[in-house]
């Protein structure tokens, strides 16, 4: 069994976001960036199953600039094989990065692909449902559990009512929920041989996917500031703004 | 053209968030048409043709529609999907499943969790977590959109009568099968929808010291939280976690405990009315977005304020 894992190069999660002041987008100049949360936790699940015997190869796979491939390297010394980067530049929406995918997939045929549930740059939570559906495949959404069998999956989904089980046939698509297992740091040996695995440059416009965005960007602001609030002293002063100034008990 | 709003309900009855979501629609045209795809849901229905924003309930009704699954409800969206000029459902993990599946074979680009309607192709949004909103214009010429919930009203549920139109069902998928739902039953206000949150964090330590959250829930009618630490270590299950990638809410009043205030938590709660941080790190994060701080010990801070609560003669419930 092959499993392509995507992984996206964003912002890292503990990075305070800065607006630019005209309005163009948010400051990534000098800002620390890492690969997507959840991403971790699908390359980690490809690479349990392949050390369960379940899987024979592990594609690491990602679209954007040239230092998109920073996360790729980083899927290899976790566990992945190899690798693909496909070189676009600028913004690129969802549907034109699952539209991609689906030309990746159809090269390499996997059996499964996997990804983060959602991206913490622009939240969008699109990508893994769309590129199902172009494949016509079926789609496992939010996974907290994985349980590979024979031709089928079993995933646990996290849903607002609580936990959500359903069986997919394979060849399958699953997004990744950041409870779904434990991401493992990569070794020193480990990051030295990732150096020498293999990753494969694709340009998307050899691809044939109309990368243009549909989703003009007019303005990009902060969110209005909450106006500073105090301290109190004790639980009982608590209790009296609650009730006689927030009047909210 | 209309706008066609696709309902979340159990079949029984329509879930909250989709009346958030038809006010949403509404503002984008008022000729707001809603699907319900479902089995047996004739009581669901109604309760939609009774919504006085609602034009039109499309029905379709068959066995196959008996458990939500993304991939059957897409091609039955589709099949009835060319008159309408948009496409909106919720974005909670109901709308967030399947609107893409619809927008990707109508070869649309998203809007994904509005949270206003500035006109009909123009809209504003979240992103990075909240950091930063997004002033978003659509050039497709359909548009599929998802509405954050909390950021809109509920429609009146009462007055209406729209006319109930049953629509042919669609193909079924042989490649996912339902299993089960885990559907923990509660008694409480439901976290999206609820007036005052409570929440708890890795500071409780454990999850039955969850009890002192817990009990100060009953005594407030308050729905309860947790940041995604202590719903990672087990204290409590995952439908209670409140941040990026869990719930939004919007509640008049949110109690933070033992929460530190990491980014993705504060994605999810800093757009309550009120906000109380109850920390004993008196430099945690959480107290940047509170209007009142508490920097104490919870051990002791919890029980102190059930007991305050108890000497009040009234609580709004």
């Amino acid at each position: 069994m092959k499993i392509l894992v995507a992984v996206k190069r964003v912002i890292d999660y503990n990075v305070q976001i800065r607006v630019k002041e005209d309005g163009s987008g948010v400051v990534t100049d000098n800002v620390k960036m890492s690969t997507n949360p959840p991403d971790d936790n699908a390359i980690e699940e490809a690479v349990k199953i392949k050390e369960s015997g379940k899987a024979t190869e592990i594609i690491a796979v990602t679209v954007g600039e040239e230092k998109a491939q920073e996360t790729v390297r980083k899927a290899l010394a976790v566990g992945a094989d190899r690798g693909i980067h496909v070189k676009v530049d600028g913004i690129i929406e969802p549907l034109a990065v699952s539209k991609i995918l689906k030309k990746i997939v159809e090269k390499e045929n996997p059996d499964l692909v996997f990804m983060g549930k959602q991206a913490i740059d622009d939240d969008c939570n699109q990508t893994g449902q769309m590129l199902a559906a172009h494949l016509n495949w079926p789609q496992a959404t939010f996974a907290s559990k994985i349980e590979v069998n024979d031709k089928s999956l079993q995933v646990t989904r996290e849903v607002d009512e609580g936990l959500e089980t359903i069986e997919v046939n394979t060849p399958a698509i699953v997004t990744c929920d950041l409870r779904l297992n434990e991401p493992r740091y990569a070794s020193l040996p480990n990051i030295m041989k990732a150096k020498k695995k293999p990753i494969e440059q694709i340009n998307a416009s050899d691809l044939g996917v109309d990368t243009n965005p549909r989703i003009e960007h007019i303005k990009i602001e902060e969110p209005p500031k909450r106006k500073a609030g105090i301290k109190v002293a004790s639980v009982e002063e608590l209790v009296q703004k609650l009730k006689n100034e927030a009047k909210v008990i | 053209m209309s706008v066609l709003l696709i309902a979340e309900h159990n079949n029984k009855e329509v879930k909250p968030f989709t009346l958030n979501a038809i006010t949403a629609a509404s503002q984008i045209d008022q000729d707001l048409h809603v699907m319900l795809i479902g089995s047996k849901a004739d009581n669901v229905a109604k309760s939609l043709s009774e919504v006085p924003l609602v034009k039109k309930v499309l029905h379709i009704d068959h066995e196959i529609y008996e458990n939500y699954i993304a991939e059957n409800y897409t091609a039955a969206i589709l099949k009835h999907a060319d008159k309408y000029s948009h496409i909106i459902c919720s974005a909670n993990t109901f709308g967030k499943n399947l609107m893409p599946r619809v927008a990707a074979l109508l070869d649309i680009s998203q809007v994904s969790d509005i949270i206003k309607v500035i006109s009909p192709d123009t809209f504003l949004r979240p992103i990075y977590a909240g950091n930063a909103f997004a002033t978003v214009k659509s050039n497709d010429e359909k548009k599929c959109v998802t509405i954050r919930p909390t950021s809109f009203e509920a429609a009146e549920t009462t007055g209406g009568s729209a006319e109930i139109e049953k629509i042919d069902a669609a193909d079924l998928t042989e490649n996912t099968k339902f299993i089960n739902r885990e559907e923990i039953k509660s008694d409480r206000p439901e976290l999206g929808t609820a007036r005052i949150v409570i929440s708890g964090g890795r500071g409780l330590q454990s999850g039955e010291n969850f009890k002192l959250i817990t009990d100060v829930a009953d005594k407030l009618n308050a729905a309860i939280g947790a940041s995604r630490a202590a719903v990672d270590a087990g204290y409590i299950t995952n439908e209670h976690q409140v941040g990026q990638t869990g719930k939004v809410v919007v509640p008049d009043l949110y109690i933070a405990v033992g929460i530190s205030g990491a980014i993705q938590h504060l994605a999810g709660m800093k757009e309550s009315k009120v906000i109380v941080a109850i920390n004993k790190d008196g430099e945690a994060p959480i107290f940047s977005v509170a209007d009142y701080g508490l920097e104490a010990d919870l051990f002791e801070a919890l029980p102190q304020f059930l007991e305050e609560l108890n000497k009040l003669n009234t609580i709004q419930k």
